[in-house]
């Protein structure tokens, strides 16, 4: 078991550092560091303005030395132009003695060029902003798309599982923008005691949530995320209804009900668990459209703004955060597979 | 009009000779299967006609038209605007409609491609397996790790296009439907070498005549000063490779289990027995037999892409602003959402029907393939 988690962590380091190289070697592309100029320091410089900026930045160096940097593995540059500025990557204001290493071995995510703050800061908060949001489509969502495709998947084929289950195939077809959108404009314009059902936007709800302007974000993201979860939920449930044991229950005389929560569930919950798992990294693009569509400003807003504005070294913690995301999910959804299913045996 | 006549043909005839028609004739007998089936159709048949179903020309500005409702009569025509007018003053009817084709043409395409890749690759990682499997899995999952928004925003963007990186992505892409049919026909016609010959150099030059215009825009007949047959712009051709590419992955995955699953069956013993070639036991042995799922993942996929399509739209990234692309007409409308729902509304729906479509029939197949 230890070595299965062993061999899985280092092949998500791997996976983790892959990743991050292919994210740095494109936002530093040459016509991307181009744009990152000309919006941080002059939309009119010239071809040398900009190469002597960049040059100064340190942007110049070859790409796998300043991926080190970024890493923390060699030592940050430091270079002082014409006008006697000595520029650092690791020099700050109001930093008094610099260290020669700052990179992510040190703690140190770098420093965002679009909110003039360390990235560490930045992504923190919207990532706190975003795991509300998260928090509360969890709640709701498992929940209700346990049950139907618990109800579904009871009797097969009956009236109950053929309406349920073409409602969550609909729901599977409506993307986040589109129910996003159908949403807005059925509830927000509904008024109800001279004030609107629910708000179109959920700006406010950064400080304070209320169910008016933090419903309509949390029901786009279920609704996508239901369908899936409720197919695959019928399915194993169906599955478990026809197999041996339930018709011994059956002919013992155990009550139906009684057939249904003690024998099935737990055997049916083990394929949706994994399913739940492997939502997360799909939370992460429905987050982001869902942020821009309510202009919540979290980790989804975050990122948008980030490629928007070419802001290299918080693209590129996001892109860790979100692969960090995915592999601990599906290490997660390996993991609790085995527990949960105790005929399957990790060999490694 | 002429989308209902066919729509009625398609279904009488299909209807009538459903017996002889297997697997397709067999969907009729499920509801959802046919619901799924007729909205496909529609919106096929919508793409094919769309010349003749728009009012009016869906990039034309009629100032006087500006945020019109619907139903609005044009100035001195009869005509309306079915579905009003947006924010330009253009037709938002005749803008569905032809954005139905501007979906219809990439989503299908991107699919078939992604298919060719991942099944190129998935065979020999599930038929071979060992180190080509290790390597081959650890790139797929490198790809599925990624959050798809994040790919997008760091490949569809125009810097990106100016370094040539889509070119390169497309020219390895490109090449894998190529090496797929001369695979093909290659390990099935090696004993009968001139029905080879014609197969495979028929393959090689339509292929790599594709393939030129496709990926480097370089079609032979433009270089003689032709009008070329394959050709696509450097925007699409970036959105098209990006589609392929996050899709890819997950059919790799999807062939390689099924590679792996269909290899232990006792006819694929007798083939390697019979001394049949490892191509040839994977495209014409394995294959076949792994066609029920890979029809409906089609089907599904079709529907995941055109969502995925839309996504790009929505944020900013689509084909060209001047187009009717449904995503990005989506986008525009919900920024005046609260004052005008009529803009964002039915480009919202036509996609939601044409992905619930292709939902309904995946599901109707995968039900009725697995009655077998």
């Amino acid at each position: 078991m230890w070595q299965f988690i062993c061999r899985r962590l280092g092949l998500m380091f791997l996976t983790a550092l892959s990743l991050t190289f292919i994210v740095f070697f494109l936002t530093n592309l040459q016509p991307n560091l181009e744009k990152l100029a000309k919006t941080e320091g002059n939309q009119r410089m010239s071809d040398t303005q900009v190469e002597s900026w960049l040059d100064d930045r340190g942007y110049n160096q070859p790409l796998l030395l300043r991926y080190g940097e970024w890493l923390g593995i060699v030592p940050g540059y430091v270079r002082t132009d014409e006008e006697g500025k000595t520029r650092g990557r690791c020099i700050r204001h109001g930093i008094k003695d610099t260290p020669s290493y700052c990179g992510l071995l040190q703690g140190s995510f770098g420093y965002s060029t679009t909110f003039d703050e360390p990235v560490g800061g930045v992504v923190s908060t919207r990532l706190g902003l975003t795991g509300i949001l998260m928090f509360w489509v969890m709640i709701v969502m498992v929940p209700m798309a346990l049950i139907i495709g618990i109800l579904a998947g009871i009797r097969e084929g009956s009236k109950t599982d053929r309406t349920l289950s073409t409602v969550a195939i609909g729901l599977t077809a409506t993307p986040e923008y589109i129910s996003g959108v159908i949403l807005s404009v059925i509830f927000a314009s509904t008024i109800v005691f001279g004030e609107r059902l629910l708000l179109p936007s959920s700006q406010t709800a950064m400080e304070n949530i209320t169910f008016s302007n933090f419903t309509l974000p949390v029901m786009t993201m279920v609704l996508y995320g239901m369908g899936y979860i409720a197919r695959m939920t019928r399915a194993s449930m169906a599955e478990v209804m026809t197999a041996q044991y339930i018709r011994t229950a059956r002919l013992k005389g155990v009550s139906f009900a009684n057939i249904v929560v003690k024998h099935a569930l737990r055997n049916a919950l083990i394929a949706p668990f994994t399913v739940i798992m492997l939502q997360f990294p799909w939370l992460l693009t429905g987050v982001v459209i869902v942020e821009t569509l309510f202009n919540y400003k979290g980790f989804g807003w975050l990122l948008v703004k980030a490629a928007d504005t070419n802001d290299i070294e918080l693209l590129l913690s996001c892109s860790v955060v979100a692969v960090v995301v995915v592999l601990v999910t599906q290490l997660i959804s390996d993991i609790g597979y085995v527990f949960l299913n105790p005929r399957i045996r990790v060999n490694s | 009009m002429p989308v209902w006549i066919a729509m009625v043909l398609t279904f009488a005839v299909s209807y009538f000779f459903r017996d002889r028609l297997g697997l397709y004739g067999r969907l009729f007998d499920t509801f959802t299967g046919s619901i799924g089936f007729a909205l496909v159709v529609f919106w096929l048949f919508t793409a094919i006609f769309a010349d003749q179903i728009i009012t009016f020309d869906p990039i034309d500005q009629l100032a006087g038209m500006r945020k019109k409702i619907p139903g609005t009569l044009v100035p001195d025509t009869l005509t309306a605007y079915l579905f009003g007018g947006d924010l330009l003053g253009r037709d938002i009817f005749s803008r569905m409609v032809m954005g139905s084709r501007t979906v219809l043409s990439i989503a299908p395409a991107a699919t078939i491609f992604a298919f060719m890749t991942g099944i190129t690759l998935g065979l020999p990682a599930g038929f071979y397996g060992k180190k080509l499997d290790t390597i081959l899995s650890f790139i797929a999952n490198l790809v599925l790790a990624f959050p798809v928004i994040l790919l997008f925003y760091l490949l569809v963007t125009p810097a990106v296009r100016s370094t040539g990186i889509p070119v390169i992505v497309a020219a390895v892409l490109f090449l894998f439907p190529i090496i797929f049919f001369v695979v093909l026909f290659q390990s099935r016609y090696y004993v009968q070498p001139r029905k080879r010959n014609v197969y495979v150099g028929l393959t090689l030059i339509l292929g790599f005549w594709a393939y030129s215009g496709l990926a480097f825009n370089q079609d032979p007949l433009q270089l003689l000063g032709l009008k070329p047959v394959f050709y696509m712009d450097s925007n699409l051709l970036n959105i098209f490779v990006s589609v392929v590419f996050v899709n890819s992955p997950t059919v790799f995955r999807i062939v390689r289990g099924l590679t792996m699953d269909i290899k232990t069956r006792d006819y694929v013993a007798a083939a390697q027995t019979r001394g049949e070639g490892a191509w040839f036991i994977m495209l014409w042995e394995i294959l076949p037999n792994a066609r029920g799922p890979l029809i409906v993942d089609f089907c599904l996929r079709i529907g995941y892409t055109t969502i995925l399509l839309g996504t790009l739209g929505f944020f900013g990234l689509g084909v060209s602003p001047e187009s009717p692309d449904w995503g990005m007409t989506i986008n525009e409308g919900r920024k005046l959402l609260a004052y005008f729902p009529h803009m964002a509304i039915p480009p919202a729906l036509a996609l939601l029907s044409l992905v619930l479509g292709l939902n309904l029939l995946g599901d109707g197949l995968r039900e009725q393939s697995l009655k077998d």
